[in-house]
């Protein structure tokens, strides 16, 4: 089983390095070609609005949205990931380009600009002690449809979610230690 | 509890930045063109450095204003320059919640001594570096990014690919060394040992590293990304050429498919003039930026 990261923009190099931590094998995914060969896709943090242009650009948006709807594909969305999988996007720029994949509406920038953004401790799902959360000018979840299992809350909303093969996370765990998010993940993408 | 402002936050926001261009704009058209090609951040000053260096003078922080203005506009985070040492312009900065702050040396120094203390501030600081000594002296007054500062304003990337060169080969020279070197090496570098050996350790900067300072085409681009740079600055390049809009979006491209040749064809193609370029050796030593700030 190889997981893969989806090398565009952002935040590829902490993913990949934390899956291979997790002694699992790994993939760049740049094209249609390397996606093909991966059970699992990270959709690290970056710019939305650069990640989605190009995903578009390159044909990739079409074939990760239809291998997801199949069923054959695991997708983890961090920060930019989470944007871009919203189903809604409530204050986007009117072409975003959008994955739109999850039952959930999406603020960008919730928590405001980057002199904002923090790292606090959180609880995730059933991990058995909490988590060190770095939010870098995150998005939150606003509305969850009720297919969607939420996994963490901040007194804000909701800043980690899963909907069958998707999960989504407003926060960044690749910039931690802490690699139960990324193992996690994986668990889900052996059971594609 | 809520902790804002730490280093890693800070470092992480450039992280975030990484395969990504980003570019100067000094005005809400040029970053909503600047959005719409793709780059991942707009750097927001009164004049591109090719016409700082034309008028000459003092050049100072931008209005803030303008810089307000431009963050009403464009979702994508904006950057804004402050002079060497001037921690006054920074803090104006701060308090107006640009996402980040570039210390430059485009613009004239205020301080011929000292750095701003970077620690002292929540929002993150990026700073320009010729070699890894310098470098990792503005990573410990807290910078939570480093570029190259090439020569600025010149269209030439003859002055960053040294610069990017320099510091890799400096990399490759710390990964070899034994502790005890490693003690003269910090020494000549005026850097701390601790840092020295969290280089050998990862291999690379502690921070992300972009080229800047010249970068005019998609191929100074892809030249700058496979010299090892984990992203890109545009200056006066897109909006210096014919056609900013189809710049923009080349240079976009040509950062992701750095290692691309038929990607970098394609897009390099019909692009219409670049902006004028200036050779080195034209430039008096006083007008070299570079020497700004070490």
């Amino acid at each position: 089983m190889i997981v893969g990261v989806l090398s565009v923009q952002g935040a590829v190099s902490e993913h990949l390095k934390h899956l291979e931590r997790c002694a699992v094998e790994t993939a760049a995914v740049k094209n249609i070609e390397s996606l093909n060969k991966v059970s699992g896709l990270i959709i690290p943090g970056g710019e939305s609005t650069t990640i989605g242009k190009l995903l578009d650009i390159f044909g990739l948006a079409e074939e990760i949205r239809s291998r997801s709807l199949q069923g054959s594909l695991a997708i983890f969305g961090t920060c930019a990931g989470m944007v871009l999988m919203a189903r809604e996007i409530m204050d986007g720029i009117k072409e975003q380009p959008k994955l739109a994949l999850m039952d959930i509406s999406v603020q960008r920038n919730a928590f405001g600009r980057q002199r904002e953004s923090f790292e606090t401790e959180l609880e995730f799902y059933s991990f058995d002690s909490s988590l060190t959360a770095v939010f870098i000018r995150a998005p939150l979840i606003a509305k969850s449809g009720p297919g969607v299992k939420v996994l963490a809350r901040v007194p804000e909303g909701i800043v980690a979610a899963r909907q069958g093969n998707l999960l989504t996370t407003s926060f960044h765990p690749e910039l931690t230690d802490d690699l139960r998010v990324h193992q996690y993940f994986i668990e889900m993408c052996q059971n594609i | 509890m809520k902790e804002q402002g730490t280093f890693r936050v800070k470092k992480g926001m450039a992280q975030m930045q990484k395969g990504g261009v980003i570019m100067d704009v000094t005005t809400v058209e040029q970053a909503c063109i600047a959005e719409k090609a793709g780059a991942v951040a707009v750097m927001a000053l009164e004049r591109v450095p090719a016409d700082i260096r034309a008028a000459g003078g003092v050049a100072r922080m931008a209005d803030p204003e303008m810089i307000l203005k431009i963050m009403d506009t464009v979702t994508i985070p904006v950057m804004a320059k402050v002079r060497i040492g001037h921690f006054a312009e920074a803090q104006i900065l701060e308090e107006l919640s640009v996402d980040y702050i570039d210390e430059s040396e485009v613009l004239t120094p205020a301080d011929e001594q000292y750095h701003i203390n970077k620690h002292h501030f929540k929002i993150p600081f990026v700073c320009g570096a010729r070699d890894l000594g310098e470098a990792l002296r503005r990573i410990s007054e807290g910078a939570a990014m480093i570029r190259t500062k090439g020569e600025p304003g010149t269209g030439n990337v003859v002055e960053a690919v040294r610069h990017m060169r320099r510091v890799m080969d400096q990399i490759r020279q710390v990964i070899g060394k034994a502790d005890d070197e490693l003690v003269v090496l910090a020494k000549e570098m005026g850097v701390s040992l601790e840092m020295l050996k969290e280089v050998r350790t990862a291999g690379r900067l502690p921070v992300v590293n972009f080229a800047a300072g010249g970068i005019a085409s998609p191929a100074d681009a892809s030249l700058m990304m496979q010299l090892g740079s984990d992203g890109i600055f545009v200056g006066s390049g897109v909006f210096k050429a014919e056609s900013p809009e189809r710049v923009a979006e080349a240079i976009v491209q040509a950062t992701l498919h750095y290692d691309d040749p038929k990607v970098l064809a394609e897009v390099s193609r019909g692009l219409g003039e670049a902006m004028p370029g200036l050779e080195m050796s034209s430039l008096n030593i006083a007008d070299r930026m570079q020497e700004r700030g070490i």
